[in-house]
Formats: C-alpha cells, structure tokens, sequence
C-alpha cells in the first residue's frame, strides 16, 4: 500500500503538471482527493489493518493528501498568476493619450492682475477700499488740489454726465471718501475702474483700471513711501528686482515721483520691452499735499501720508507680454483661455 | 522743451557726457523723453557753389549744375529743384558722403543713406545737391524759402568757402535733448530756467547774458503811449520802439539755434523775439509801428462778436472778454495768442513796437480754447509766466537788433506796471523738511541745496525764511521747499524703511463675495469677461430688455459709446457674436460689473447696482446646463430658498425656455435660450443661452458660513418610483407633493431622469425619482417605510394624476 500511496503522489505531481487552467487543477483534486479517489480507497480500507501499521500508514497517507494539496495550491497560485497576467494584459492602456479633464475657465487677465497686486498689499496691512464709477467734480479734481484749469478737467480729457458729475478719471476719489469718513491711521488700496476721453489705440483705452493706495498715519516719511514701494515691486516682478524714483509733478501728492523697476526681462541690460533702458516706469506716487489731507479736516502737523497708483492693464501688459490693450476688452477665448 | 546743449552751456557747464548728463537731470526733477546729437549723421558733406547751369540734355524738369566743391574741376551735379541759381551756395553730397535723409520719395532709414554717383537720365551725376530735410531737419522748422528746394545759404551766410566741411562751416553738430516739462514748472520752458536747474544739479554758476546797448537814441516814450485798461487780466506791458529797422534773414548761428529747438526761422526781427521767448521763456510781439495810428496801445477785452484778421489770415469772431491789444479802439492784436493781419512785420516795415507784457492765464487760456488757436505764446502764458521778464526780455530783444543790425532802438521802454507784485517770503522749518522726508539733513545742508536753485534765504534759528528766484511761481508753501530740497538731495539717497504701526487688512463683504464667485464659476468652466462701462444707446433695445433710466454722457468717444449700461446682458451677446466671428466654436463666458440707473441718490449720483451675466453658446449648452451654472453659484454662495418659474412673455426669451429665478419672493433675474429676434439684432446664427440677475441682492442673500450636521448614523432605505405624468405637469409641483407627503422620515427627493418617447403615451412624460427614507434615532422597519411611501403616491395620483410606470 505505501507503493500506491508513493505512486497516487507521483500521479497526483503528473497529473498538476499537465493543468492548464484552473478547471483543470480542480480536476486533479477531485481525481486525487475526492471521495472516490484512490487515497480515500487507501484511508477507507485501512480499517483492517492492525493497529501499529494502521497508526503509520494512516500517517502516510494523510502527508502524501497533504503534499498533495500543497502542489494543487502552487498551481493554482502560478495559474491564477497567469490569468491576472493576461488579464493585466488585456487592461493596459496608452498613457500618453489625453486624460479626462474638466475645463476649468478662468478669471479676466484684469482680475487676475488686480488680486495678484491686492494680495502683495493686503499682506502689508492694507485694506481694499472701493467707490463708484459716476463720481462728483470735487471728488475726482477739486478735493485732489487738481488746479481749476488743469487740462485734466478738460472736456476732451474727462467724460461728463453732468457739469458737476463725471466718469471718474482716476481711483483717487475713493481716497478722498475714505479721508474724510475715517481718521488715520489710514492704510486703503483701491482697484477699480477709470474713464479718460481717449480713442483706442494699442496703448490706449477709453476705459482702464487702476490701483491706487494711500497710507495716512503720524510719522510717516518718504523714506517709507520708497520701503513700500519696494516691497512691492520685488513681490511683482521677482526678488532681484530693484527700483528706481524719479522726482515728478501730481498736483495731489508733493513731493512726487515716478517709479521705474529695473528691466525683468532683461535684468537692466536693455531690450525692447524697456527700449534699451534697463528700466520701465511702472507708476507715480508721492507724499499726500497737505491740501488733500485737510480735505478730510486731518491735522497736518501731526499726520503725514503717501499715495501711488498704477495702471493694471501697462502692468498686465508687461508683465505677461500681451501687446495691445484691446485685447483685454475684445473677450476674445482665444486669449481669455490662455491666462489660466 | 528741446534744448540745444550748445545753448545751455552759454548759461553753465554740463557734463560733456551726454548720458552722465541725462541721468542726473533726471534724477534731480528734469524728466527727459530722448536726445540727438544733429548732424552726427552728416559725413563728407560739403558746401557747394554752382557755377554753371545748363539744361538736361533728355529731360525738362532737370538741370546740370557745375559744382565748385573746392576741387581742381567742379563736378556735375543733376538737380530738379526750382531754387537753384549760378553762385548758390549748397551742402553738396559727393559720393561716399553719408547724410540723414531720407532721400526725396524714400523712406527714411535708420542709419541714414549714403550717396553714390549714378545716371539720371543719361548724364551722370557726381552727387546730391541736398535740400535741408535730407540733412535732417524736421519740416515744421524748415525756412519757408527752401522747403519745396534745396538748401540755399546765401542768405544766412556773409561768406562760405566751396570744398569746407558742411558740418564745420554751418557748426550743425549740436547735442539735442528734449526735456519733459510738468505743468508746475513753466519756468523750464526756456534755456535760463533749464540752465538753472543744470546749474543746481552739477553744482555750477548760471552766467549772465550781456544786454548792454551801445548806439542809443531818444524814449519809446516819445513815439508811443500805454494803457491798462484790465489790470485784472494784464498786469504788466512794456513797449520799446526800434527804427529804421532792416527785415532780412537772420545770420546761420539764429537760423540753426532755432531750427534745433523745434522753430522755424522767419525773418530776423521775428526770429529774434522767438529766440528771446525760447531763451527766457517771455513771450514777444513786434508791431509795424504804421499800423498804431493813435500812438496809444490799449489793452482791453474785444468788442461784442468783434471780428479781427489773425497774421495766419483767418476772420475770426472774438469769444467774449478776450484780451485784446489796441490801437486806440482798433484791435491789432489778439493778447498773448496772435498778431493781426494788418501789424506783421513785412518786408518794406521801418519802425517796429516790441511788446513784452504780461497776461492773465486763465483768461488766455480760455480764449485760447474758445478760439480753437493755440500758438508758442499762448501756450506759454496760459502755463504763467514771471511779471518781471517783461522787462528784461525787451531789453535782450533790444540787444540782438543792435548786435545783428538790424535797426536803431530807443534808449527806454514803456513799462506800464500799475500793481507791482512782490515775491512771496515762505517759513520753512528745517526738522519738519527732515520729517516728511525721512532723513535728518542739518540746516546748512539744507541751506546749500536751497541756494544751488538760487533761493535766497533768511534763517532765524531753526526756521529758514525763503525766496524763490523771480521766474519760480511754484514755490508758494513750506511743503513746495520739501519737494525742492528733497529732489536736489536725491530720491535715491534716500533709505528704504516699512512704515511704522500694524493693522490688519480687510476687505468688504460685497468684494469677497465677488472673488468667491469669480472662483466658482472658473471652476463651473466660465470665462470672466470684461466690457465697456458705456454703451450704444440701442443696446437696451437691441436685447429687448426692461427699459429704465439711462445716464447718459455729455461729451462721449462716439454715439456706440455714449450711454453707460444699465445691463450686462447686451454686452454678453456682443462678445457672443464676436467670438462666432473668430470662429470659436463653443464660449462659456460671464461678466460681474456694475450698471448705472439715472436715479440720484443722496450724492447726486446715479444709482451703481453689480450685476451678473451669464451668456453660453455650443452645441450641448441647453436651458439646464445654464440654470445648473446659476443653482450651482446661489447653492455654494449659501443663497436659500432660490426658485425658478416658467415665463413666457419676456421677448428677450425663448418663451418656452425661459425662467425668472427667485430668492424667496423677490424675482432676481431670467435666464433662458436668447429669444431669435434678438439674436438676429447681433446677427447670431447659433442659439444662445444666457440671463443676468441682481447681485446686489444676491450678495445681501449670500451666507457662506457653514455648519456641521451630524452624519448619519443609521442606514435608509432608498425607493425608486419612474412616475407617468401629463407633459405640463411640472417636476418643481411633484417634488413638492413629495416632500409634503414624506414627512419627517423622507431625508431626499431627487428628479434623476425626465423620459418621453417609446412605451410612454404622446403628451405624456416619465420622470424617475430617487428618495431616500432615513430616522436619526434608529433603523428603519420595510412597514414604517411602506406606509409613508404608500401615502406619497397616493398623494401624486391624486393631485397630478401620476401613475407608477411599469416595469
């Protein structure tokens, strides 16, 4: 009987060699294990036998079930293997082909520059303050110390609604709101929309927007108005950036500047997007005229300030290379999508 | 302003770098748009002088000239020029020599052009006879005599000797720089005030310029009388008489001087007031003295609708209280702005009347604007110009008569001055210069920089008294002194410090909401689109919206752009309609902005409300996918209680896809496909989606704080009903039966699929609703489900004849 037990195994090995797929090994079992196969035979007659040889027979034979049961599950382990392989096989897919994607649209390239700006000024402790579009003569000129015969008041400068209402030129006249409904310290930018009568052309647009801000509080100095500034200009254009003042005229702030940063493109060397400078003039700015603060009935003697402002579209422009100011108003998707 | 370095230099010494130069008058307050160097260009030029002219051989127009260009044998040059004649002298390019150009009927070259010999029509030329703009010089500044011809220096020139160097001989080589002048500073619209603020930034001495008289004779007093009649509007006129005066042309250096700062040579009495005007920046008139019959110039304001001859020969009607320079009553000139006709200096004039005056800035600045006339003087005056160059500029004038002889001048002036004004003494405390600055610079510092920019000063402690120099009529206050220190100190001295002080930034509400929504819908795939404030006055019409108040404005671009908006909408469809021009095939795009209604509030402004519009076209955009772009916003802004209900009498609208969209009972807006009628206003071809609502209120309903409901803890039990119900029967009357029947133990209703078609009956619908039954304090039992469910729809039979689909 240890012969056939010796033989069912060697059959048993054959037969799981010979499995091709898992009905197959399932087979096998049935053939080898199942009840009517020669092992059970083998257990089933050992009854007979004496005691000792029963213990050790039966001994056997349960290890050659064993044995045979640990082949089976190899099988169907390398099997199994085999059908996941195909399977995987079967699955894979091109993973250079397109993902699935949902498009997302995007915000106004305005927008965009506006927050980006918004943010580096929140940062520093600046809030957003906003007013109309249709604002009033005293708001927009006579409260910022505009001179009575400033060309700016002009009818071929300014758009009127009225002779005392008109479209704001500039986001200033929320700084002359913001004087005179609040005591300092004052710390405001103000985005928003402007008017000046000009055709459009590649730099120039009837419409625009603006940044201005205004920091009204005791002590404060040039030399703060130009720290800021700086901040600001490293934030925007990238860390190297430098900046230079330039003294200017603004009937609202005195004394008065422009500021140039140094060329982002070109690092100062000169290109065509600071023509050859090295610099390109990014906004004006100034301490706040005493006239203007008294405006706001705000003490002179112990209060100082400074203003800038800047255009967002020459800013958008340079900062993303877009060319022609029109574009941003044309809406064109094919622009639009590509600021996202 | 254009200044000629060689200018200037009379005045003081500047850097010979012109770079070094430009940077430092920059950074002191002198902006500068560019400079030239003139006659950089010019290489190998010479003067010319024809010798001999004789007929093309094959050709009409065309003559030979004999050239002496100081060789053994003169050349041969072909000319076509009307002006040339046997002894002219011409700049005469032989080849090789390199001139600005461009050459006449060529475009003009960078670099310039360089001149070859060449054939015209059949006879050789040896080189180019040049005409002033083919040397460089700009039309407007060109002698009258050769603009349409060459270049003829007889006139300028006593002597010239054939083959010198045309750059040498005529000194065209001269430093160009235009200044940027800002309108505080109208005392830099001259040499002396550039040269002022050249001395104070290189620290150098501002030299006098000679006036001296020699060969004088009797008082202008004794040929002419004067009267202010406004003081008011003139304060000051003086009047210097010169006789036997010799009009002609003026020598090359006054040609040249003008030339380069952007004016063009007339005669010399006309020359020599302009130079004056551009050297001092005090504008001067010359009368022919025949023409002051009365002997007595009167300065008041013109007649009602009084006419008058302007020296261009134009009839012009004289605006209301224009200030006018009289003979007697005769006007003979417009004061400050233009002589007359009548009194200009000609070629046969012997006695002239030099008027150096000063005049109200508002007034010229409003006749000038009235007259539709702005020239060289009045653009000076209506800037302000000092009372006390009167004086001094006639004198100057006076000088360079007696220099270029070109007449005998009187030995004194007339100088009515009714009111003289005195120059303002200002307080100026030095710590408070240092505190708006930053900085703390001691007074003598201070005192230095001061005095650079001739300021006299008086100091008394720590407080400095200052004096501006006569031409400064800017420097009125303490705060005027800062900016003057400061800028002389230079900006870039100064240190880069954070202000003092912290507080945190905030931002309204309204703004945050507004970014949010920007966010959201990016994030639904809309594009944000930004359009013009102002619109045509059809656009309300031409989208057939609700038509209200419009502001309107007084002096716009054009009649497209003359009404500010009162919807988004139109401007929506217009970008729609431009985007199906470009050929994009799908556009997802909205607007936020604000619209304007003409109604005041307490200001007196008009009423500024934001709207949003939503406009879409693209084959698979429907009534739902934009309605799901509106829910989605108002759900994730927090906006509750949002309906939708059918309207179908809004001709903007497709009236079996529109809705009016709700808050509570308060109608927000309409949304829905774009009626086609308007659709072909904006010659669209597509179907459109589109609405705007109120953001405004929808801000005011917005609530974007959240708050934590416990999850479920036990499971529900989800029924699927496919319901058969009439086509009008609308899904909002089902659901609402639904959440009414479902009690407490209904946690959701859901519309999941709307079905017409096979197996369903015509004019009926098959619409597929999830709900989802759940406790919060126990597992639901099939039964308690049952009955409720059972009582649904019952409930939906009963009310809007729903029967369950079988399956």
């Amino acid at each position: 009987m240890r012969e056939e037990l010796k033989s069912i195994l060697e059959k048993a090995g054959e037969q799981l060699k010979n499995a091709v797929n898992l009905s197959d090994v399932e087979d096998v079992r049935v053939k080898m294990l199942g009840k009517k196969s020669p092992l059970t035979d083998i257990l089933r007659s050992m009854g007979k036998l004496p005691h000792e040889e029963r213990k050790a027979l039966g001994l056997e034979a349960n290890q050659v079930r064993d044995s045979i049961e640990e082949l089976i599950q190899k099988k169907l382990a390398v099997l199994r293997g085999q059908v996941r392989e195909l399977k995987f096989k079967q699955e894979s897919v091109d993973v250079t082909e397109p993902g699935i994607t949902r498009d997302l649209g995007a915000k106004h390239l305005i927008t965009q520059t506006i927050d980006c700006i918004s943010q580096i000024f929140m940062a520093m402790g600046f809030s957003i303050a906003e007013g109309p579009e249709v604002e009033t003569v005293f708001n927009n000129f006579d409260a910022l110390n505009a001179p009575k015969n400033h060309p700016s008041r002009d009818l071929t400068d300014t758009f009127y609604i009225t002779e005392n209402t008109l479209l704001r030129t500039q986001t200033s006249p929320v700084q002359v709101r913001t004087i005179m409904a609040q005591e300092p310290p004052i710390k405001v930018i103000s985005p928003g929309r402007c008017f000046r009568s000009d055709s459009p052309d590649a730099t120039h647009s009837p419409m625009f927007h603006q940044i201005e801000g205004l920091l009204v509080d005791e002590g404060v100095t040039m030399t703060d108005l130009k720290g800021t500034l700086d901040v600001m200009a490293k934030e925007l254009f990238g860390k190297e950036t430098r900046t230079k003042f330039r003294p200017h005229h603004f009937p609202f702030t005195e004394p008065s500047a422009e500021m140039d940063v140094s060329c982002f493109k070109c690092k100062g060397k000169g290109c065509n997007i600071c023509k050859g400078t090295g610099w390109i003039e990014i906004l004006g700015c100034g301490m706040v005229h005493p006239n203007v603060l008294s405006v706001g009935g705000i003490d002179t003697e112990k209060y100082t300030g400074f203003a800038f402002g800047m255009g967002v579209e020459r800013i958008a422009m340079l900062r993303y290379g877009v060319d022609d100011i029109r574009l941003f108003y044309d809406n064109d998707l094919r622009f639009l999508k590509q600021f996202k | 302003m254009l200044v000629p370095i060689s200018w200037l230099e009379e005045y003081t010494k500047v850097p010979e770098n012109i770079e070094e130069f430009a940077e430092k008058m920059i950074m002191s307050g002198s902006n500068i748009e560019g400079w030239e160097v003139f006659g950089e260009n010019i290489k190998g030029v010479k003067v010319g002088k024809v010798v001999e002219i004789t007929p093309h051989p094959n050709a009409d127009k065309l003559v030979v000239c004999k050239v002496d260009v100081g060789e053994n044998k003169p050349v041969n040059v072909i000319t076509g020029a009307p002006n040339v004649f046997t002894g002219a002298f011409i700049p005469c390019a032989l080849p090789g020599a390199r001139i600005p150009g461009p050459l006449h009927g060529k475009p003009k070259k960078e670099e310039g052009e360089v001149v070859e010999a060449g054939e015209v029509r059949g006879v050789l030329s040896e080189g180019i006879l040049c005409s002033a703009h083919e040397l460089g010089f700009p039309d407007k500044v060109i002698p009258l005599v050769h603009r349409e011809g060459l270049f003829v220096l007889n006139g300028a020139f006593e002597s010239l000797t054939p083959g010198e160097d045309l750059v040498k001989a005529l000194k065209l080589k001269d430093k160009v720089v235009e200044f940027e002048i800002t309108p505080n500073r109208p005392d830099c619209l001259s040499i002396r005030g550039m040269a002022l603020e050249a001395k104070a930034t290189f620290k150098g001495q501002l030299l006098k310029q000679p006036v001296e008289l020699s060969d004088t004779f009797l008082d202008s007093k004794d040929f002419i009388e004067v009267e202010i009649k406004r003081p008011e509007l003139s304060k000051r006129y003086v009047a210097r008489v010169v006789t036997d005066v010799a009009v002609k042309e003026s020598p090359w250096w006054l040609q040249l001087r003008l030339m380069l700062s952007g004016m063009r040579p007339i005669n010399n009495i006309v020359d020599i007031t302009n130079y004056v005007m551009l050297e001092l920046g005090e504008p001067i008139h010359a009368f022919d003295i025949r023409q002051i019959k009365s002997k007595k110039i009167v300065v008041d304001v013109a007649k009602k609708h009084e006419s008058f001859t302007t020296l261009d020969g134009t009839v012009r009607t004289m605006p209301h209280n224009t200030l006018m320079i009289k003979d007697g009553d005769k006007s003979v000139a417009v004061a400050g702005i233009m002589g007359g006709l009548d009194s200009e200096i000609v070629k046969d004039t012997k006695d002239i009347l030099i008027e150096a005056a000063n005049f109200n800035q508002d007034s010229i600045r409003l006749s000038s604007k009235a007259l539709g006339l702005r020239t060289e003087a009045s653009s000076r005056f209506e800037k302000g110009v000092s009372v006390t160059l009167c004086q001094e500029a006639v004198e100057r004038v006076c000088y360079f008569i007696e220099q270029l002889k070109a007449g005998k001048v009187t030995k004194t002036s007339v100088d009515c001055y009714p009111e003289k004004s005195d120059l303002p003494e200002t307080k100026v405390r030095v710590d408070r210069v240092n505190h708006i600055m930053g900085v703390t610079l001691s007074k003598d510092e201070m005192v230095d920089i001061l005095k650079r920019l001739d300021i006299e000063v008086r100091e008394e402690g720590d407080v400095l008294y200052l004096t501006p120099p006569h031409t400064r009529l800017d420097l009125l206050t303490e705060i005027d002194y800062v900016e003057e220190v400061s800028r002389i100190y230079g900006y870039d001295k100064l240190p880069l410090t954070v202000p003092r002080g912290s507080n945190s930034a905030t931002k309204s509400e309204e703004r945050k909401l507004m970014d949010k929504s920007k966010e959201i819908l990016s994030g639904l795939g809309l594009y944000e689109i930004q359009t013009y404030s102002f619109v045509s006055p059809k656009a309300g019409k031409m989208a057939k919206g609700k038509e209200v108040p419009v502001v309107t404005l007084i002096n716009p671009l054009g009649d497209e752009n003359s009404s500010m908006r009162t919807a988004l909408l139109p401007n929506v469809l217009e970008i729609l309609q431009k985007n199906m021009d470009k050929n994009n095939d799908e556009a997802r795009v909205y607007e936020i902005g604000n619209i304007f209604i003409d109604e005041k509030n307490d200001e007196g402004l008009p009423l500024e409300k934001v709207s949003l519009s939503v406009g879409m076209y693209n084959e698979e955009e429907t009534f739902f996918t934009l309605k799901g772009v509106v829910e989605t916003l108002l759900k994730t802004l927090g906006v509750k209680d949002v309906t939708f209900e059918k309207e179908s009498k809004n001709p903007g609208y497709h009236p079996g896809r529109c809705a009016n969209v709700y808050i509570g009972k308060e109608r927000i807006g309409t949304i829905g496909e774009i009626h086609p009628e308007v659709l072909a206003n904006y010659h669209i071809d597509k179907r459109v989606m589109a609405g705007e609502i109120d953001f405004d209120y929808v801000m005011s309903k917005a609530d974007t704080m959240r708050y934590f409901t416990e999850i479920a803890k036990y499971p529900s039990v989800v029924r699927d009903i496919a319901l058969v119900v009439k086509d009008e029967v609308e899904a909002a009357s089902i659901l609402s039966i639904i959440y009414k029947e479902g009690t407490e133990l209904l946690e959701s209703a859901e519309l999941f699929e709307v079905y017409r078609g096979n197996q369903i009956e015509e004019g009926m619908k098959s619409c597929a609703f999830t709900l989802t039954y759940r406790s919060k304090d126990r597992t639901l039992r099939e039964e308690e489900v049952a009955l409720v469910h059972d009582k649904v729809l019952k409930a939906l039979k009963e009310r809007v004849g729903a029967s369950l689909r079988d399956s």
